[in-house]
Formats: structure tokens, C-alpha cells, sequence
């Protein structure tokens, strides 16, 4: 979640109140001014980790006879806030000034087989509605892990792409990381929004928020459904342990041991069989949760719209909260599965019990 | 003193619609330091009697009477409480916890009871040198006799000073030799600590040791004589 935040949407976008994200417009009463100046006021408050200008046009790449339609994004190479982009397969990241360099997507690069160096001819819509075009040299080939985001988004230097697309000192948005996203409503409100619209990225990814919650739903009833066929298993093999040991119940019954203290014996044993599975499972699950989190499980390029963007891998990851809840469940539920057989212990009687065993 | 009193115990026991009278009307009074037998036709309610004394069941109706306390109606702590300190068993099938050493049987009663560790160590040394299983101690029951494991339940009967050892055909599963052997053992103990012991057997090398004899046919007593038992 928080990877495809850093990637696409960030935890804040300002923009113009009259912009149209679908549009792609870079027509300047949709922009918004002096970009720069604004990131900075915005950056100055505390919750907010970064913040930096992004500047949006639809254009199309052509080599030889190919050509493919592409997202242009224009950003300040220096801004932490792009260092999703900045994972290279080849060739070098953009720079500030550089006036014909271009960053292009791997798969991209792929269908057009192009290599660092190589020239395509970038075609912009400008911000008059007409449009423009270039010549750029492919610097640098990056990969952010998702494949449906690096096939369709290439970039240039923030400088650049406003005069290339006519653009001005403008931008679309600004894209704000904040130090902890759950406070997106509180910064939201926070920021001065005289002709600004600011959206958190609740709003900005709705369908990701609505699949995100539903997934821990459906993880909560999986977790549910395994935790019922645990205690169906705890309660089974403590009262076959009670059954096969209905003889020896009686003996220590018949030499005075008392209901409770024969409770308190197969809570015990349950005690022990919860913390050998507890420690077996745990060690189990973390190592494989280490070994998914380096390789990370392969889905491929799920082929998701932009609204929801979904890494190829999927990188498993384990906090000491959910470990530790985990656990004490575990603990929890086998005690309490093991109330039901050790009472059925501490009920039978004696001479039934030395009885039926002889 | 009386040890033990039954007075017009009957028990019957109900399966579905059949009922079986085990004990029908029986009055028995056991005093201490007695070495008595209980014998009788088969299923003439000799086990269900010991139970009744041993507080391990109820009667139908009547009454029972141990160490000065009635049992009649105490509930199954209660019975489990009287039991501990007071009764001591030793069982046909020996009945001793098969995952437990020979010392750890011993010592079990001892640990019901809250013992110390230096009292119950004392204890179950004392007891396994009586019965003559000491260097037996760290085996566990399926590592020994069932002569060896008579005698490790016969010291474990007596482990907590009990005022009154009940046995349920305790030789009915041993050789003549080792029969005797836990016989000599037992009638060593009444004599020497005053324990008093109740059987219920068929045997009559155990019969020829009581001091007592009780007959049962039908769930009644029919015969209670003294006698001149081995000593
Ligand atoms: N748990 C029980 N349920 C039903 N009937 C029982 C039960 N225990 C004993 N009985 C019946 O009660 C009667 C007396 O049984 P009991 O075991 O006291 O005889 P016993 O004298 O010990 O016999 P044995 O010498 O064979 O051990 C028998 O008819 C027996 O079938
Ligand atoms: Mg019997």
C-alpha cells in the first residue's frame, strides 16, 4: 500500500481547483503558479516529509515506424519524492538542466527495443492546443516494479517539459509525502487553498483503499476459518489424550486429586502443546515471511488501470504487532479449546473410570 | 475405634431398564488396626462394597461412616478430599501411572497432600525400603514385575499414613511367590503401624493372612467370623 502511494498518488496532491486529472490539460488556467514557491510553503509544515512540483502531458513516442502514447511527466530530478523512478536498469537519472535527455520505462524500452542513447521523437500537446515536437535522447532505462505504471509514463526535467509543452512557470500538482499519511485530512485542511484543491490519498485512490480493506476483511476470515479448524484439532486431540488416559484420571482420582487440579493438569498440557506449536509456527512463519519479503511472490504485470496500481511482486512483510497478536490468539484459543476436554477429565468418576479401563 | 461404619448400605446400579442389586441391606463396622477380608462368589458385590468404604461411589441409601466423618453425601470433591488423607488403595491391575518412575507413583499422594520436598523425599524412601523397591526407584512400571509394581502401589497406598488400606484382589494377578511376598509386606505394615487393611479376594493365600473374615452371596453379608490369621 504505502509503496504504491510513494509511486503514484502520494499522500497529498494540490492542484488547481479547475484541473481535470483525466485531461492531462497544460493549459495554463488549469496549472498552477509559481509551483516552486508553493512546494516550499507546503514542505515547511511540519507533518510533510516532501513536497515538489509535477508538471502532466499526454504525448506520443515514435521510432521508426512505432509509435505509442505516453504520460510525459515533468519533475525536479533533485526531490526525494522521485526515488521510486530512480531504480535504473541502464544509463543514468535526469538532471536539472539537461534539455534533450529523456527517461524512459523498461517495458517500454522493450516494445520499441531501444537502448540508452538511442533518439526518439517525443509529440506533445501543448498549452495553446496545438502541438509540439523533439528529438530526445533516451539517458536512462528505470523500473519501479509495476509493470502497467513504467510501460505508460516517461519523464523529463520539470524545466524542460514547461517549455516544451508551453507550460510557463506551471504545474499540475503538487505531489506532498508526509512523514505519517494518516494524518492526510488533518495537513489537507492545513494547506492555505485559495484556488487549490487538495486531495489525500484516500481520496486520490478510492478503489486501492476499498480492495485494501476488503483484502484484510477476507484476511480476517481466512485467519477465522483457520483458527476454527486449529481448535477443532486442540479439542480432538485432547480428548482422545482424556480418553486414552480415562484409567490413570481414575488412579489419581481415586488417590485424591481434586476436579479442579485435574483441569488444571490438561490446561497445562495444553499449555505446552500451545507453546510448541506457537514457537514451531512462528519460527516457520517468519522465515518464510523473510524469504517472501526479499524474493517477494511473483503475480506479473496484473495489467490494473492507473486508479490501482499493484507491484509485479508482491513483498511479504511481518510486524512485531501482528506476530505477537498472533500468538497470544493462539495461546488464548488453545486454553480455551482445551476447557471443554478437561472438564469432561475432572467429571468422570473413579470406579467408572478405573472400571472401564480394566 | 471404628475406622470404618456402613449401616443398611444398599447399591443399585441401573442400566437402562435393568437394575442390579449389588448390595442389598449391609451393616459392617471396620475397627482399627483390622486385617480383614471380604470374599464371596463372584459378583456377589465384594469391588462394590470396597468402593462404598473407599468413598470412590455412593449407596443407593444408607449410610457410611469414615474416620468419624459421613460420606453419605459429600459431593465428588468432598469424596476426592476425604480420600486423600484418609484411604489408601491398592488394585487388582496395580494402577500405577505408567509415565511416572516408581519414586514419582510414591510421591504423587504426597504432592496431593502438600508435602515439602524434604518430607515427601523422606517418605518415599522410607516407604520403597519397606516394600523392598529401592533400588527400583528411577524404573517406570513398565520396566518392572507385576510383583515389583504391587508393592510400588502398596507403598504408595500407605505414603500419606492412611487410616485404612483398601485392596481389590491385590494378588489376583501375581505368582504364589510374589503374592506372598506382598502379603508379608502388608501384614508387616498392620503390625507394625497399625494401618488397618480390607480385601476383597478370592485368594486363599491372602485369606489365610486375615484376621477377619466377611462373606458376601448376593449383595448380603451371609457370614463375619474372627480368625486366627498368619502373622
Ligand atoms: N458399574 C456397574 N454397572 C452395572 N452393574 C455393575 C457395575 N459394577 C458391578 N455391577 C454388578 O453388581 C454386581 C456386584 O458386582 P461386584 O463387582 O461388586 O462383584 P464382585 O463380588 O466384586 O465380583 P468379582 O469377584 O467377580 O470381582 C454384579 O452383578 C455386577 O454385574
Ligand atoms: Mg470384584
Amino acid at each position: 500500500m504505502e509503496s504504491t502511494l510513494r509511486l503514484s498518488s502520494g499522500h497529498l496532491q494540490v492542484r488547481d481547483a479547475d484541473y481535470d486529472p483525466d485531461k492531462l490539460s497544460v493549459a495554463w488556467e488549469y496549472l498552477i503558479e509559481n509551483p516552486e514557491q508553493i512546494a516550499a510553503q507546503i514542505e515547511a509544515l511540519d507533518q510533510v516529509d516532501v513536497a515538489t512540483p509535477r508538471l502532466l502531458a499526454s504525448g506520443i513516442i515514435s521510432v521508426q515506424s512505432d509509435s505509442i502514447g505516453v504520460q510525459i511527466m515533468g519533475i525536479d530530478p533533485a526531490s526525494r519524492a522521485n526515488d521510486p523512478y530512480r531504480h535504473l536498469v541502464s544509463g543514468e537519472f535526469l538532471t536539472a538542466d539537461d534539455r534533450e535527455g529523456i527517461l524512459i520505462g523498461y517495458p517500454l524500452a522493450q516494445n520499441l527495443a531501444l537502448n540508452v542513447g538511442d533518439r526518439i521523437n517525443l509529440l506533445v500537446n501543448t498549452a495553446d492546443g496545438t502541438v509540439d515536437e523533439q528529438l530526445f535522447t533516451v539517458r536512462g532505462i528505470y523500473t519501479t516494479g509495476t509493470t502497467a505504471y513504467d510501460k505508460g509514463i516517461v519523464f523529463l526535467p520539470l524545466a524542460k517539459a514547461q517549455a516544451f509543452s508551453g507550460a510557463g512557470n506551471h504545474a499540475s500538482m503538487i505531489f506532498v509525502l508526509l512523514k505519517d499519511r494518516e494524518q492526510a485530512e488533518f495537513v489537507a485542511k492545513a494547506i492555505p487553498s485559495r484556488n487549490f484543491k487538495v486531495e489525500t490519498w484516500r481520496e486520490l485512490n478510492s478503489l486501492l483503499v476499498l480492495v485494501n480493506d476488503f483484502s484484510n476483511a477476507y484476511l480476517t476470515v481466512i485467519n477465522l476459518i483457520i483458527l476454527g479448524v486449529t481448535i477443532t484439532v486442540i479439542v480432538n486431540t485432547l480428548l482422545m489424550s482424556v480418553f486414552e488416559r480415562t484409567r490413570e484420571i481414575g488412579i489419581l482420582s481415586a488417590i485424591g486429586m481434586k476436579g479442579r487440579q485435574i483441569i488444571a493438569m490438561f490446561l497445562a498440557e495444553a499449555s505446552l502443546l500451545a507453546l510448541g506449536g506457537v514457537t514451531v509456527g512462528s519460527l516457520a512463519g517468519w522465515a518464510l515471511s523473510v524469504y517472501f519479503g526479499k524474493v517477494g511472490i511473483y503475480f506479473g504485470d496484473l495489467g490494473l488501470s492507473a486508479d490501482m496500481l499493484l507491484e509485479d511482486r508482491i513483498y511479504t512483510y511481518l510486524t512485531l504487532e501482528s506476530a505477537i497478536n498472533l500468538i497470544i490468539t493462539a495461546f488464548v484459543f488453545t486454553l480455551i479449546a482445551s476447557l471443554y476436554p478437561a472438564r469432561m477429565a475432572s467429571r468422570m468418576e473413579p470406579v467408572e473410570a478405573l472400571h472401564n479401563a480394566q | 475405634m471404628e475406622v470404618a461404619k456402613l449401616t443398611d448400605v444398599t447399591r443399585i446400579y441401573k442400566i437402562g431398564e435393568v437394575e442390579t442389586r449389588a448390595l442389598n441391606g449391609v451393616s459392617l463396622t471396620i475397627e482399627s488396626g483390622e486385617f480383614t477380608s471380604l470374599v464371596g462368589p463372584s459378583g456377589s458385590g465384594k469391588t462394590t462394597l470396597l468402593q462404598l468404604i473407599g468413598c470412590l461411589d455412593q449407596p443407593t441409601s444408607g449410610k457410611v461412616i469414615i474416620a468419624g466423618k459421613d460420606a453419605t453425601n459429600l459431593n465428588r470433591n468432598q469424596r476426592a478430599d476425604l480420600r486423600k488423607g484418609t484411604i489408601g488403595f491398592v488394585f487388582q491391575f496395580f494402577a500405577l501411572i505408567p509415565t511416572l518412575t516408581a519414586y514419582e507413583n510414591v510421591e504423587m499422594p504426597l504432592l496431593l497432600n502438600g508435602k515439602s520436598a524434604a518430607e515427601r523425599k523422606k517418605r518415599v524412601m522410607e516407604l520403597l525400603s519397606a516394600v523392598g523397591m529401592t533400588d527400583r526407584a528411577n524404573n517406570r512400571p513398565d520396566q518392572l514385575s507385576g510383583g515389583q509394581q504391587q508393592r510400588v502401589a502398596v507403598a504408595r497406598a500407605l505414603a500419606t499414613d492412611p487410616k485404612l488400606i483398601l485392596a481389590d484382589e491385590p494378588t489376583a494377578n501375581l505368582d504364589t511367590e510374589n503374592g506372598e511376598q506382598v502379603m508379608e509386606i502388608m501384614k508387616k505394615l498392620n503390625k507394625e503401624t497399625g494401618a488397618t487393611f480390607v480385601f476383597a479376594t478370592h485368594d486363599p493365600r491372602v485369606i489365610k493372612y486375615a484376621n477377619r473374615v466377611v462373606t458376601l452371596q448376593d449383595g448380603l453379608i451371609v457370614k463375619d467370623s474372627k480368625v486366627n490369621g498368619k502373622s
